[in-house]
């Protein structure tokens, strides 16, 4: 079953009758094309039809999802975001169209549908469309939308190139939003990243700053001479988590270069 | 516990914000208005009603606010038409977004033929989309101005439990009132209202359907003018029945028409929120009075910025 069904089929399993007959006739309505203006009005009129609590999901359903479109994680979507993805699903069309409505209900997006349409990244049609959508997502000061590109979503290591998943890793630092929930982390950990994460780790030490455990993750594969003097400092003087992780980076490093 | 139904927060700064949680201000209204000068293309009128449905209501959330605001083609700007066309083509894209509580603020300026247009279209698209309006009076011929802005309301069916009418002063709450609708009063240095003055105002006409607001922009304006003129009213012997309504209860109850202002937002936030956009301290379970945090006491002689 294609992500589109699997929404349709759990939002009309949850929602009150009146709701999910409302929805279900908006989507076949979309899908047959109607006028901009309404195709905005039908995706605006989702959380006053359906309200805002969690869409429930079993572990069936997330097998499902995950069947569907490897990597998609829904857990912790709600009711009026996954009825936004699904009317943006049926009634965006296909290709340059749907990129173009894509960006136009970003543009007037309040802050629950920008979460929403950047959660529904990795469900849309031609995904190399919609690259710039996700850099601005991860771009914002709003750390909602940068997570719901960053986390939990496989569109960021499957479409980034590295410069920008390099970005991303290091503001998810900066702004205190956890790495563990990035798919791809250690797929895609690269040797320009790792020096980026060490700087870091520098200018904290000299701000007298904290330096999050989860930085070394990203630094053991790639860890030269210079990075295990860093992995070295964060043992000796680290709190007990930084230690730890200190410690897994060494374990991961790879063997020294004979000299 | 106060509502301030008028506030141009994207004037103001996190100081303000500080400040009016501190004080006790659990929600503000941000109308949409011009930025003190015309915008020139509908692209930054597009990018300005994005920011008060997204940017700003996110940041007051970091400082224990709810933010909400309206949308609507201003006054000043109805005078160019070619903008205000582009205009109207975009409000409905964004009079339904989460946190909108009204078309406004919406009305008469120097009451030209194509304010009264545009006017006319917003009162027609409120009706059409079910909700509230919030009707900025004009400054200039006021008493005239807001006579018309009401009957025209009138004349296009709205019922005036829907509208507010905002910015009166002495001339015209009588009439306001007397005709159904809500009764703001922008209490704003030099131009519009006076606390004092205020003070007076609910002691001769009682709480009904009156609402307190502090209109603060980026001119010389009070963003703690509503909890000030509680105080003052507290004060004055006014009864803390009355103060809460004018100060709190009637902005619940007009706003809240929306369906987009539930008093739940700041008493018991839902956990999307308290997840993803509010950082409330003020959560408590059972409808009781969230905590205000004591003014945050500022030392003259800590300079240390961490």
């Amino acid at each position: 079953m294609d992500p589109e069904s699997l929404l349709a089929r759990w939002l009309a399993r949850q929602l009150p009758v009146e709701a999910g007959n409302w929805l279900l006739a908006q989507r076949d309505r979309l899908r047959a094309g109607v006028a901009e203006r309404d195709f905005n009005l039908a995706v605006s009129w989702v959380p006053r039809r359906l309200g805002r609590a969690d869409l429930l999901l079993d572990a069936a359903d997330l097998a499902a999802a995950e069947a569907a479109r490897p990597g998609w994680d829904p857990r912790g979507w709600s009711l009026d975001q996954a009825g936004r993805v699904l009317l943006l699903l049926a009634g965006g069309g296909g290709g340059a169209d749907f990129a173009r409505r894509l960006r136009g209900l970003l543009a007037t997006a309040d802050l629950a549908e920008t979460i929403a349409f950047l959660r529904g990244l990795p469900l849309y049609p031609d995904p190399d469309l919609h690259r710039m959508r996700a850099r601005e997502g991860v771009r914002s000061a709003m750390t909602p939308f940068f997570e719901a590109v960053a986390h939990a979503n496989p569109y960021p290591a499957e479409q980034f190139d590295e410069p920008a998943w390099n970005q991303m890793v290091l503001k998810a630092l900066f702004i205190g939003s956890p790495l563990a929930p990035i798919q791809g982390l250690d797929r895609r950990a690269n040797a320009t990243l790792a020096r980026m994460l060490c700087d870091y780790a520098h200018e904290r030490w000299s701000a007298g700053r904290p330096v999050s455990p989860e930085l070394w993750r990203c630094v053991g594969p790639f860890a030269d001479e210079a990075a295990r003097r860093d992995l070295a400092q964060a043992l000796r003087h680290g709190d007990a988590a930084e230690q730890a992780a200190a410690r897994a980076a060494l374990d991961a490093a790879p063997l020294r270069a004979a000299s | 516990m106060y509502i301030d139904t008028h506030t141009h927060m994207i004037a103001r700064t996190t100081d303000d914000y500080e400040a009016m949680a501190a004080a006790g201000v659990v929600a503000c209204i941000e109308p949409a208005f011009w930025l003190g000068q015309p915008r020139t293309s509908v692209g930054s009128y597009i990018d300005y009603l994005s920011t008060i449905v997204g940017w700003e209501r996110f940041r007051a959330g970091q400082f224990g606010l709810r933010h909400y605001c309206t949308i609507g083609l201003n006054s000043k700007e109805a005078n160019d038409e070619e903008l205000a066309e582009a205009v109207m083509d975009i409000l409905p894209r964004f009079a339904l977004k989460e946190g909108v509580v009204a078309i406004g603020e919406i009305g008469y300026d120097e009451q030209t033929e194509l304010e009264d247009r545009y006017f006319r279209r917003q009162l027609e698209l409120a009706k059409e989309l079910s909700l509230p309006v919030m009707v900025h009076t004009p400054h200039r011929d006021k008493k005239r101005g807001t006579t018309r802005s009401m009957d025209v309301a009138e004349e296009h069916g709205l019922d005036p439990s829907q509208v507010v009418i905002d910015h009166n002063n002495e001339e015209t709450v009588a009439e306001v009132l007397q005709r159904g609708f809500w009764a703001g009063f922008s209490i704003y240095p030099g131009t519009k209202m006076g606390n004092e003055r205020m003070v007076a105002l609910v002691r001769r006409y009682g709480p009904e359907r009156i609402i307190v607001d502090s209109a603060c922009d980026w001119g010389v304006s009070d963003p703690l003018a509503v909890p000030k003129t509680a105080e003052l009213m507290r004060r004055g012997g006014i009864p803390e029945a009355a103060i809460r309504a004018v100060t709190y209860g009637n902005a619940l109850a007009a706003y809240g028409q929306s369906g987009q202002m539930p008093e739940t937002d700041w008493l018991d936030p839902p956990a999307i929120d308290q997840r993803t956009l509010y950082m409330g301290n003020s959560v408590l379970r059972g409808g009781q009075e969230p905590r205000i945090d004591a003014a945050r006491r500022r030392d003259p002689d800590d300079l240390t910025i961490a």
